[in-house]
């Protein structure tokens, strides 16, 4: 008897502290002070680098707006957007259009700078750059072609002596955009890939090993024998990583750099369409890379509060022209100037 | 306010309030109180926790039904989704670590409680609390650079060339591999067993062992024969909570096990796990039904730690019965 009373006073007290505990969450957080306006922005890992300089750049120049961006990936970015958690996000993929329909309200896309990927390896005793063309990454990604002196690859590697060594496929084991445009790459150059695999953030891979994020893929590269992976170009360079040269559409091997880059960018700026969701790999112009990106901003196109519409208005205009010029100095590449121009125009569509 | 009846009430409260407050004094009830909160709260936590992943989880649950237990295909372009490769990845890699940190962690408890002097024992033992406290993204970067390497060069290479008629020792080395990830799991757990198992071996009382050493005993044999059978259940609850510990590890196992969902004999071939997936994919999974996967996935992580815990509570329930009736 006396235990039971007992027992009925404690999950009495269990639930009114429950209770108690759940209204401290629900109360409203602080509001940051009223002359101060706070942006909260989500979203894709890769262009962090350069988005972190923006923000802190553009707070130092307007000291009333701080923008607090969480690099948690385009997925979660793309999640909080929708949910309505955050200001802005960020994605290295444009939304497709199913996803544009999961949206309640409409969604901008505005590119940012622009990444590429490229393959690189660890092949014995090979010094020099190894040509790659579409078809080669694609075999050798199915695991069809898995010798280094493979016929086809020795065909376009006339003066490199490729040995007769296994290749090891390493792939990206986390989901990521430079895993998107690697297997859009692929997709586009091959039918085979597009209905065996496809594109995305992660894939069933036919082949290969997966390592995680760039230091994990360049990790597996330089200590397995024979092994072939793909990274992020400004990874390469600052890692001082080989890698090869690929065929573009023109017929021309090209080494990935920033100016081939944004090259690939200015060739297919006259089909960007107005929403500017393109993807940008495979592109037509003679001196461009072939496997590269833009990233974007998502910006709601109907924005309430009027302060935060100016305000993120006056730093798209901000990083659309000067803030472009930090670009180079942190390894991405720029935007091409057709591409700022029409941007330019779109902000006029935030209202 | 201080009028004399209420004084009066004050000062002779009801028998029970009186009672109550007695037993506040003594610190039962409040005792009883905050301890039964925290019960409470770890078994709210449990089923919210169930509760979240369920509902989560419809629509792959709805789409696969049972079929995503046993299906092979983790295919995020065309939405094909089966656990059966993370499963496995996740028993394999576990078991393997058992294997190996089974006999080394026992066999370091048995040293540090039975036959090395305090001093070391104690030395050592604080040494090996340290290792427990180590984050595991230290052990995966150990592991890509230290051990991966020796055992693409030395271990695996031997293993071949010695034991490569068995399926578990062939095919292609690339060093990342299953049985990276249950070397690595192995180092990560042995510390658990070891200092569970040492304070358990502490705890034999010393009349046992000088029973056994009266009878004639050797001090092996006494330890052996006597001390360690008397500690058998604690010793298996060691194993256990280091078992769990090495189902969920997520990342010191993606660094090092290849992270390919494929179902294959060999254990140079790499593999992936389930707490693995989960870390390498959830941020990028844009789709609802890839997304609820993923979460499906945490829902058949959490039943097949409930299904091996159950398991582990059989075993132990069964040496204890054996225990108590052995001559």
């Amino acid at each position: 008897m006396k235990l039971k009373t007992s027992i009925t006073s404690t999950v009495l007290c269990t639930i009114l502290i429950a209770l108690g505990v759940c209204a401290l969450v629900e109360s409203p957080s602080a509001a940051p002070a009223p002359d101060s306006l706070l942006l909260n922005a989500a979203g894709a890992t890769f262009p962090y680098p350069i988005y972190s300089k923006w923000f802190t750049d553009y707070n130092k120049l307007h000291p009333e707006l701080q923008i607090n961006y969480q690099s948690i990936g385009s997925g979660g970015g793309i999640r909080q957007l929708q949910a309505g958690t955050v200001d802005f996000g960020a994605s290295d993929k444009p939304l497709d259009d199913k996803q544009i329909g999961d949206f309640k309200f409409k969604v901008l896309h505005f590119p940012t700078v622009l990444g590429a990927v490229l393959p690189t390896y660890n092949v014995q005793g090979v010094t020099q750059e190894i040509n790659f063309t579409g078809e080669t990454l694609v075999n050798i990604f199915l695991g069809k072609i898995t010798k280094w002196n493979d016929p086809a690859l020795a065909a376009i590697n006339k003066g490199v002596s490729l040995p007769d060594q296994d290749i090891v496929v390493v792939h990206r084991s986390d989901g990521s955009g430079t895993s998107f445009v690697w297997t859009d790459y692929l997709s586009k150059v091959s039918d085979e890939w597009k209905t065996k695999v496809g594109a995305s953030t992660s894939v069933n891979w036919p082949v290969g090993l997966g390592g995680k994020g760039n230091e994990g893929v360049s990790g597996l590269v330089k200590q397995t024998p024979g092994a072939i992976g793909y990274v992020e170009l400004i990874y390469a360079i600052q890692n001082q990583l080989p890698y090869g040269r690929v065929k573009n559409q023109a017929g021309a091997f090209i080494k990935a750099d920033l100016a081939s880059v944004t090259a690939a960018a200015a060739s297919s700026a006259k089909t960007m369409p107005d929403d500017f969701r393109i993807s940008i790999t495979n592109p037509p112009g003679k001196t461009a890379y072939p496997i590269c990106s833009y990233t974007y901003l998502l910006i709601p196109a109907q924005i309430q509060d009027g302060t935060k519409k100016q305000a993120i208005k006056d730093f798209l205009k901000w990083m659309l022209t000067t803030g472009q010029n930090d670009a180079e100095g942190l390894s991405y590449a720029k935007l091409p100037k057709e591409v700022v121009s029409r941007e330019l125009k779109a902000i006029s569509q935030i209202n | 306010m201080g009028s004399p009846s209420i004084a009066a009430d004050r000062a002779r409260p009801p028998r029970r309030a009186r009672q109550f407050i007695q037993r506040l004094r003594h610190g039962d009830e409040l005792a009883h109180l905050i301890t039964l909160l925290a019960a409470a709260s770890i078994i709210v936590i449990t089923l919210m926790l169930v509760y979240q992943l369920y509902i989560n989880s419809q629509l792959p649950r709805h789409k696969f039904g049972l079929a995503f237990f046993l299906g092979r295909v983790w295919d995020p372009v065309g939405e094909d989704f089966g656990a059966l490769p993370f499963i496995y990845g996740t028993v394999v890699s576990s078991a393997l670590a058992l294997l190996i940190a089974v006999p080394l962690g026992v066999g370091a408890a048995i040293f540090l409680s039975e036959l090395a002097p305090l001093r070391i024992s104690n030395a050592l033992t604080f040494v090996i609390e340290l290792l427990a406290a180590v984050p595991s993204v230290i052990y995966g970067l150990l592991g890509i650079f230290v051990l991966v390497p020796v055992l693409r060069k030395v271990v695996m290479p031997f293993l071949k060339g010695t034991l490569g008629f068995l399926p578990l020792f062939k095919g292609p080395i690339y060093g990342v591999s299953m049985l990276a990830g249950g070397v690595v799991l192995a180092i990560m757990i042995v510390p658990f067993i070891i200092s569970v198992s040492r304070e358990v071996l502490l705890a034999v009382p010393v009349e046992q062992r000088e029973a056994a050493l009266g009878l004639g005993a050797t001090k092996w044999e006494s330890t052996w024969q006597v001390v360690v059978p008397y500690a058998r259940v604690g010793i298996m609850a060691s194993i256990f909570l280091a078992l769990a510990r090495a189902l969920g590890e997520t990342m010191a196992v993606t660094m090092v096990i290849g992270n390919d969902p494929k179902i294959n004999a060999s254990l140079f071939a790499p593999g992936y796990s389930i707490a693995a997936v989960i870390a390498n994919e959830f941020t990028e999974a844009t789709g609802d039904m890839y997304l609820q996967a993923l979460i499906e996935l945490g829902l058949v992580l959490f039943l097949l730690t409930i299904l091996i815990n159950g398991l582990a509570r059989l075993v132990i329930v069964a040496t204890a019965q054996r225990g108590a009736t052995a001559p």
